[in-house]
């Protein structure tokens, strides 16, 4: 046979059919909802009195709109709770488990899915969300939709799709310390762009991208929408098999044993051609700070604030000013001269086990400087909190005077109450920095959650390799 | 979908150029959860003397006595007679969502803008270009008689007037046959449905990990 790529492995056997035009009918194995994009798809389906067809492989939880304290008074913004409730309604409806509010699994849909063993390698998994992309690190083939599309999958089990581009970005050697999977991915966005990636799946290979726990690789594949590419993914190893097994939707036994050797197959043969390929050395990798609107917009911590007159394309110039304008930044100041107001720990993109871990290492022993008014770590689900408390992690975060919260989206996007007011810059381990996405006038700058917890507790952001 | 083939329906007019979808469909109105239930607030500024919100119970608002829609001859109306470029402005759905609410089927209007033109296959709407001088002769039909009604047969391709001139009307047939039988993206997926089972019997064999039942 032909050499394949991973995404060919995983693509082809999910074709039911292709049109003449080369649009593909694709099974989805796993659809996730949340309860910002589901509404009106459930509606859909009710106008037109059909089911779900397959609710056994549809999962929901409530994630953009909870709040991360005060649970126990339930959600006091009427929008937030109706459209929690009505994901509630839906799922009872059409027969769609649900991981509720109170119930220790909740958490944000891309960190629920893979704790839970419902992301499995060689499945496509799809949700009305951008930040799908996230499952790739599971040998998946993983992607957001739109609500229409939420509609299609939920009454079909399908999705009309065109095969993508396929890229391979390797990163070769290893990281060096101090430097994280948010930086790897945070500096390749810096060099290829936010369209970097556009038409594309990207696969992340190499020894640098191997050296990553599981964790790591959800980070990076999770920032693949942020280079353009819908979806990113990473080819199944002993890690990928050792983070499965036992999950709750995992197979066992016998079944166990055959996915096991059929996802063993799951990785690019020697020799593929892929559409693109592109290399990095891992040991240039700096940990990242972005400085403007848009998550291209990033500078290594030891250097400065770019200058737009040194830009020769003048849209990019242009958009320059701009972003150093909304962040109220002047060109040539040293990043690690940027104050901050605020920091908050936690999202798809680094509110796992492991960026808690990385957050208090730093934090242990130190105080939040006085001029940090909020610092928050907010993990990923309520399994994250549990384990988080269990390590004594919690505790570190308190002490330090972080404010551990219940897990949600939360200042990712603000949707809940915690939202940056206008003109507060914010240390933050989500994956948009885009105007407004944490509060309006917010200003955001993405880092990983060392270098967030590092910025709480110096009042401004400084390089983690040299604490 | 409900399937459209023929529809023998009173029609208004409404006789304004460049109906934009914000005045189909004010955008206060998106934060909805539903797709239905928009109906109430279709045309909601021209249609009432105060303002419209999200959650404001609609029953009981002033309403705007001269706006045709508040017309006793013309309630129960299922046929929007328009006119050019009907539907411009914003792409969002709910604009033939909140029209298919109300009760419209068919829009007959010399033309319509593009998106909200393609919108309206994809929620069972039949929009139908017929000439100026057609439409203007429709308009001074329905005004003249209350309770005159227009037949549209989709099979047909033909437009009858209150006085039974006929007017045939181009439409393309993949569309065509998609709304007489119903089918949206949906529907016609569904029309793949032994390929689809085919595929979950076949793949059920060969990764039974995959399925959860
Ligand atoms: S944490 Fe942020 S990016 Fe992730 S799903 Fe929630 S809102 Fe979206």
């Amino acid at each position: 046979m032909a050499p394949q790529t991973l995404f060919d492995k995983i693509w082809n056997p999910h074709v039911i059919r292709t049109d003449a035009d080369g649009t593909s009918l694709l099974y989805i194995d796993r659809h996730l909802v949340h309860e910002v994009t589901s509404p009106q798809a459930f509606d859909g389906l009710r106008l037109a009195r059909r089911r779900v067809r397959h609710p056994e492989a549809t999962f929901a939880v409530p994630d953009h709109n909870v709040p991360t304290r005060d649970l126990d008074q339930g959600i006091r913004n009427p929008v937030s709770r109706l459209q929690v409730e009505t994901l509630e309604k839906n799922c009872r409806e059409f027969g769609v488990p649900l991981f509720g509010l109170g119930d220790i699994r909740q958490g944000v849909i891309h960190v629920m899915a893979p704790e839970q063993g419902l992301t499995l390698p060689g499945c496509t998994v799809v949700c009305g969300d951008s930040h799908t992309a996230t499952h790739g690190a599971f040998g998946a083939l993983a992607f957001g939709i739109g609500t229409s599309q939420v509609e299609h999958v939920l009454a079909t089990q399908t999705l009309l799709q065109k095969r993508p581009k396929v890229m391979r970005i390797t990163v070769q050697g290893s990281l060096p310390a101090g430097c994280t999977a948010k930086d790897l991915v945070l500096s390749i966005i810096g060099r290829i762009g936010t369209a970097g990636g556009t038409g594309y799946a990207i696969e992340f290979a190499g020894a640098a991208v191997a050296g990553l726990s599981m964790e790591g690789r959800m980070t990076v594949c999770n920032m693949a929408i942020e280079a353009g590419a819908r979806s990113g993914m990473v080819a199944v190893d002993d890690k990928t098999i050792a983070y499965l097994e036992g999950r709750p939707f995992a197979p066992v036994g016998p079944a166990w044993t055959r996915a096991v050797a059929a996802w063993r197959q799951l990785y690019s043969d020697p020799g593929v051609v892929f559409d693109q390929e592109l290399t990095f050395q891992a040991a240039e990798i700096v940990p990242q700070v972005s400085w403007g609107t848009s998550p291209e917009m990033m500078a290594p911590v030891n250097g400065t604030v770019p200058d737009p007159a040194a830009e020769p394309n003048p849209d990019r110039r242009k958009g320059m000013e701009n972003a150093l304008h909304y962040m109220g930044l002047q060109a040539g100041t040293p990043m690690t001269a940027i104050s901050v107001d605020k920091v908050f720990i936690g999202s798809c993109t680094n509110g796992r086990i492991e960026d808690l871990r990385q957050a208090a290492a730093i934090a242990r022993g130190r105080r939040v400087a006085a001029n940090v008014k909020l610092a928050l770590v907010v993990p990923g689900s309520g399994l994250v909190k549990q384990q988080a408390e269990a390590e004594g992690l919690d505790r570190i975060f308190i002490e330090a005077g972080f404010e551990w919260r219940a897990p949600g989206c939360s200042m990712c996007l603000a949707m809940n109450d915690d939202v940056l007011a206008a003109g507060e810059r914010c240390a933050s381990t989500s994956n948009r920095n885009f105007e407004g996405r944490q509060g309006k006038g917010g200003r955001t700058h993405l880092v990983s959650p060392a270098m967030a917890a590092a910025a709480a507790v110096n009042g401004h952001f400084v390089d983690v390799r040299t604490l | 979908m409900e399937p459209f083939v023929r529809l023998d329906a009173l029609a208004v007019p409404l006789d304004r150029s460049n109906v934009d979808t914000d005045a189909i469909i004010p955008k206060q109105f998106l934060k909805s959860i539903s797709r239905a239930g928009f109906g109430p607030n279709l045309f909601d500024e021209w249609r009432y003397a105060d303002c419209g919100e999200p959650g404001k119970p609609n029953e009981g608002r002033p309403l705007k006595a001269d706006f045709v829609l508040n017309q006793p001859r013309y309630q129960g109306a299922r046929i929007l007679l328009a006119r050019d470029n009907f539907g411009c402005g914003s792409s969002r759905e709910h604009a033939p969502w909140a029209l298919l609410d109300y009760g419209f089927r068919c829009i007959i209007a010399p033309s319509f803008a593009d998106i909200f033109y393609n919108n309206c296959f994809q929620n069972g709407i039949l929009p139908v270009r017929l000439p100026g001088a057609t439409v203007d002769q429709l308009f001074r039909e329905v005004a003249a008689a209350p309770g005159a009604r227009i037949v549209v047969d989709l099979p047909q391709q033909t437009v009858a007037s209150p006085s039974g001139a006929k007017f045939a009307f181009e439409i393309d047939p993949f569309r065509k046959d998609c709304l007489i039988k119903g089918l949206d993206d949906i529907g016609l997926t569904l029309e793949h449905l032994p390929a689809i089972e085919a595929y979950e019997a076949r793949r059920r064999g060969e990764v039974p990990w995959a399925f959860l039942d």
